[in-house]
């Protein structure tokens, strides 16, 4: 009960520490977009390659979607620990344990993407002499954009999240915060921290995905036409 | 490294860490308890307001607008934010701050795959049940939990994995659970013991995935066969 009397009448936020910290929270917030950038990039490129061989090989689907499977269901923190040991509290153990998460959301998206490309579509590209490797470049993957897009969004806003669990190890970006936050939770600056945190984290996460929604009416631009007419 | 896989086997050996509160089969326990607890309160909370809002066919804007939400709150900020306010609450520490934070994160994928499995329930298969004189609680559950539940499985799968992972996170809040190896592992600078907690809270989770996968099939194929007969008949 005592640390409930000592608590209840301190304010669960001290302003003037969020402005004392400011370029801080301002590091600690590009760290956080750092390690995200590089998972999901990294995550990109490789799903890319799993995809062209799920796709090629069909029969490859299912063992690929299995073995991400059960990286993604695997507790981002249990990975984390699975890697502490060979590779340190270091860059690269967040981003293993980071880039294993991105890769069933993206892999399925892709994949799913392209193989809902209508068939009646590739058949006129056929018919139009359309070459392998020129359909599926100007046919198939613009068609698919979206759907990948969307998988892209899903792990962007997955990865910021869990950014903040690689404050345990070390890193964390804006978990940081949310960190120092819980070993001195009794005091207002405490308390403040883990706010500041956990806030900016999901704006970052909100901000993120509307960027990337952004990004898809950029790139596929006849969608967003025929919404207008 | 073949000297870590040692040791690590060598924990699992140790007498030591098989009895007593720190040892494995009470963390597990502890584990399960906590997991099992909130996945129940959060299931008795969430179900019954999603199959009734989705029998009448309200909440839509709110299922889209929580589970996008959801995704975008860290887990790590929840339990976090969990702590000052059962602290001021005067819940203090541990059990308290973890069940809140772990509620909070059951009850989306619970609520909206709820919502969206009796919204999908053929509108005519409802109507049916109305025409032969089934009041509204019969129908809800004697026609759409039922035709509903295998994508309201998937949401219990969806909520149970994350449950078991942020449980782990209690730790933090001075909860006990398999956590407490992987926190108090790096606390001592003993990496082995931080492997044995992430391997058995690995464990745990993927053995949660399958543990719901089999029900979801285990439904599926009863309705599928119940599909079949009713077919054929």
């Amino acid at each position: 009960m005592s640390l409930v009397a000592q608590t209840s009448n301190q304010p669960l936020i001290v302003w003037d520490w969020i402005g004392r910290n400011l370029t801080n929270i301002w590091d600690r917030t590009v760290e956080h977009i750092v390690l995200t950038v590089i998972a999901v990039g990294i995550g990109v490129l490789i799903s890319a390659g799993l995809s062209l061989i799920a796709l090629r090989w069909r029969r490859s689907y299912s063992p690929i979607t299995w073995v991400a499977g059960l990286l993604y269901t695997i507790p981002s923190l249990a990975l984390f620990t699975f890697f502490v040991p060979f590779t340190g509290l270091s860059v690269l153990t967040a981003e293993i344990g980071l880039v294993s998460y991105t890769l069933l959301i993206l892999v399925r998206n892709m994949v799913t993407g392209i193989v809902e490309v209508p068939s009646e579509v590739l058949e006129a590209a056929d018919a139009m002499g359309y070459s392998r490797r020129g359909r599926f470049l100007r046919i198939e993957l613009p068609l698919a954009l979206p759907v990948i897009i969307t998988g892209i969004r899903l792990a962007t806003v997955t990865i910021i999240g869990l950014v903040t669990i690689t404050s345990l190890i070390g890193l964390g970006g804006l978990g940081y915060f949310i960190n120092r936050g819980l070993q001195t939770f009794s005091s207002p600056i405490g308390t403040t921290q883990i706010f500041v945190g956990t806030v900016l984290s999901i704006a970052l996460a909100v901000t993120a995905d509307l960027s990337l929604v952004g990004v898809e009416r950029i790139l596929t631009p006849w969608r967003t036409r025929r919404i207008g007419r | 490294m073949s000297q870590f896989v040692g040791d690590v086997v060598a924990w699992f050996a140790d007498p030591v860490n098989w009895t007593g509160s720190n040892g494995v089969p009470n963390r597990v326990w502890e584990h399960v308890q906590m997991s099992v607890l909130a996945m129940v309160i959060a299931t008795a909370i969430a179900v019954p307001i999603a199959v009734y809002l989705a029998h009448r066919r309200m909440g839509e804007t709110f299922v889209v607008g929580i589970v996008n939400l959801a995704r975008a709150i860290p887990s790590f900020g929840v339990i976090a934010v969990a702590l000052p306010i059962t602290i001021r609450m005067g819940l203090g520490l541990g059990f308290w701050p973890t069940l809140l934070a772990l509620l909070f994160l059951a009850i989306p994928p619970l609520f909206s795959n709820t919502h969206a499995g009796i919204s999908g329930v053929d509108q005519a298969t409802v109507e049916a049940a109305e025409g032969m004189g089934m009041t509204n609680r019969q129908v809800m559950t004697g026609v759409e939990i039922p035709l509903a539940m295998p994508i309201m499985l998937v949401g219990a799968r969806v909520a149970a994995v994350q449950v078991v992972a942020t449980a782990t996170l209690g730790a933090l809040v001075a909860w006990g659970g398999l956590g407490r190896y992987i926190i108090d592992g790096f606390a001592t600078q003993d990496l082995v013991e931080v492997f044995a907690g992430g391997l058995l809270v690995a464990v745990l989770a993927v053995a949660t995935e399958l543990l719901f996968s089999l029900a979801e099939r285990l439904v599926r194929r009863r309705y599928h066969s119940e599909q079949l007969t009713r077919s054929t008949v």
